[in-house]
């Protein structure tokens, strides 16, 4: 399988500011959130970071999705560098993440044609894209509807396909199904599946261990920015169950649950 | 890159545009409050000063001759009271204090006489002293008690007067029409334009950028290939068409209340502005817009919210106030260097074109040197938007 993704040595670290330091309850001024954090991700595989909050799954996602930089280290999607050549690495990636917003004033519909214009695909195929994915994620019925007007599902999926809009290569999902009622994140899961069929490169950071069992093909445990595993999910798992192996890592890594 | 900005500008314009609410606020009620308040001011004021309906009550003990003219002349018409009726005296004065009677005028007998025979040189007589009743609290006895003292002012100034000051009905004043047009127009116009294209930037520019990031929404549009420099732009121009429409919408409100706001001393003033004056002014006031806008959002990108943004601004609103004030006094300033002050340069160049007396170098200097600006504002506005210390610092 081809190398898709590859992470060298990233290095991360934060500037608390003080009401930071209230609500980590620390005195330190600085943390750091990702610590010389190395792996790959293979075309057409489900890749999934796991660990629990405050790991630095977002912080790497938000690096390879060029949002944020790294202090040293680089990822390099498909040959070409986070750091610098960000243009480039953005039209390969589809980033969807809870943090990110779609604007309450405007409709599925124009937002859209307007993420499609930034990403400068043309009409036709334009046109065949919205109609697959409005109709895959049930989307077409309230496509006119404003988005201030959508349940929380409906958001999640529109969310969805417009950051699809460009069909790329890479899908980074941060907390695909945080905050999902039952049904949409069954969705969003089948979903998962889909793309990984299509031939696409998923990656996925989450808490939830029956996500990572029912889609990730290889997986990742982070545990305060370090990495401590990577591999097939079969491996990690070493006979247990992905929890009970988690549990163990965790208590030999940082001492255990308080 | 074109292409990208124009994308970013239809969705800024068709979210700032297209919400009724901010079309509204931001667009049609500036130019219609400013109508409607200022011709409001303009018709309190006039009210002040203009005569009641009611016919005016004055009456008067001892009215000589001489005055008795004079009262004529101004249409005041008055009531001999008999100096002995002492009661009616007293009862004139209650209805004074009751606002219901407006002036009471008391000469000594014989006033006239007493004027004639007495010298100022002399110390052994004294002036003869006129009592004049009215209650300060009545806006119609208050008036007519300035009118009758102005008239008593000159009567007095009179009896020593040897020479006069523009006497006659010639007009001495040569300033031309347009000039007093050009006088009232650039001491009120640049201080109240500048005020209001920047109340019209500040009730948009914190909502496309603060809003954004408040909302989240601007993330969303940082991890597609659109360049930052494309975003801040985009955003600034679009910005800029709303903050224009709005300036445009407020502009109109108040040359429309205009000769209500000067109790019709500008009608029909605005005639005397030529197609090349609106354009320079045109010119003037985008440049400046930009320039606002520019300003501003850098501020809202700084602030995590409109809320916080919106006081971010204050300060900067007063500097703008100030810069619009030296409008009202004197006319544009002469050295070319003073152009180069970023808001100041505005106001001096809407005053030079109001008052008839625009410079064009300065009018150059000024939108080259606001444009500059705007270039060095958005070209931080780029790099803001790449710091994620400033995107997600919270």
């Amino acid at each position: 399988m081809k190398e898709l993704l590859r992470v060298q040595n990233l290095c991360k670290t934060f500037t608390l500011s003080a009401k930071q330091q209230r609500l980590e309850k620390t005195n330190e001024k600085r943390k750091v959130a990702v610590d010389n954090l190395s792996f790959s991700a293979y075309d057409g595989e489900i890749f999934g970071l796991l660990g629990p909050n405050g790991a630095g799954k977002t912080t790497t996602l938000r690096i390879l999705s060029t949002l944020i930089k790294p202090d040293s280290g680089d990822a390099f999607l498909d040959g070409k560098s986070v750091v610098r050549e960000a243009e480039q690495v953005r039209t390969k990636i589809g980033f969807l993440t809870s943090e990110l917003k779609l604007e309450d004033y405007f409709t599925p519909n124009y937002l859209f044609d307007f993420f499609s214009d930034l990403y400068h695909v043309d009409e036709q195929v334009r046109a065949k894209r919205k109609h697959s994915l409005f109709t895959r994620f049930g989307i077409s019925r309230f496509a006119e509807v404003k988005i201030a007007d959508l349940s929380t599902g409906m958001r999640q999926k529109v969310s969805l396909a417009i950051a699809l809009v460009h069909d790329p290569e890479v899908i980074i999902f941060d907390e695909p199904t945080n905050g999902l009622d039952v049904i949409t994140a069954k969705t969003v899961t089948d979903f998962l599946l889909e793309l990984k069929q299509e031939g696409k490169t998923v990656i996925i950071s989450t808490h939830i261990f029956s996500l990572v069992e029912k889609t990730c093909d290889r997986v990742a445990i982070i545990i305060d920015g370090k990495l401590v595993t990577c591999d097939a999910l079969d491996k990690v798992k070493n006979g247990l169950s992905l929890e009970d192996r988690f549990f163990a890592i965790y208590e030999e890594v940082a001492g255990g649950v308080e | 890159m074109k292409g990208n900005i124009l994308t970013i500008m239809k969705k800024e314009l068709k979210r700032l545009l297209g919400d009724k609410r901010i079309l509204i606020n931001a667009v049609l009620l500036p130019g219609i409050l400013i109508y409607v308040m200022y011709s409001f001011m303009g018709y309190a004021l006039a009210g002040m000063f203009a005569p009641d309906a009611a016919p005016l009550q004055i009456a008067a003990v001892h009215m000589p001759t001489s005055v008795s003219q004079m009262f004529e002349a101004a249409a005041l018409p008055y009531i001999d009271i008999d100096a002995t009726d002492v009661a009616e005296i007293a009862d004139i004065k209650s209805l004074i204090a009751a606002k219901e009677f407006e002036l009471l005028i008391v000469f000594p007998a014989d006033f006239d006489t007493m004027v004639d025979a007495f010298d100022i040189k002399s110390q052994t007589t004294t002036a003869p002293n006129i009592a004049v009743f009215y209650n300060s609290t009545d806006s119609d006895s208050e008036r007519v008690y300035a009118q009758v003292a102005a008239m008593l002012d000159s009567y007095e100034a009179t009896l020593a007067n040897k020479f006069d000051v523009n006497g006659g009905d010639e007009v001495y004043n040569l300033a031309s029409e347009k000039d007093r047009s050009g006088q009232v127009f650039s001491s009120l116009m640049p201080l109240l334009l500048t005020i209001l294209l920047f109340s019209g930037c500040m009730a948009i520019a914190p909502e496309s950028i603060a809003g954004e990031k408040e909302r989240g929404t601007l993330s969303t549009l940082l991890v597609t290939p659109l360049r930052r420099s494309e975003l801040a732009l985009g955003k600034i121009f679009a910005i800029t068409i709303v903050g224009t429409l709005s300036a445009i919408s407020s502009t109109i409100g108040t040359i429309l209340s205009l000769p209500q706001l000067t109790g019709g001393a500008s009608d029909g003033l605005p005639l005397f502005y030529t197609m090349g004056d609106y354009l320079l002014l045109g010119i003037v006031v985008l440049s400046t817009v930009l320039l606002f806008v520019s300003l501003m959002s850098i501020l809202s990108a700084f602030a995590e919210s409109i809320k916080e943004a919106q006081t971010y601004m204050t300060p900067l609103m007063i500097v703008v106030m100030l810069a619009g004030v030296t409008g009202m006094f004197g006319g544009a300033a002469e050295q070319p260097l003073v152009y180069l002050i970023p808001v100041y340069n505005s106001v001096q160049c809407m005053n030079a074109v109001f008052s008839f007396e625009v410079v064009q170098l300065h009018v150059a200097i000024t939108v080259v040197s606001n444009l500059v600006y705007c270039g060095a504002l958005a070209f931080i506005l780029t790099k803001m938007f790449n710091s994620e210390r400033v995107m997600f610092s919270r």
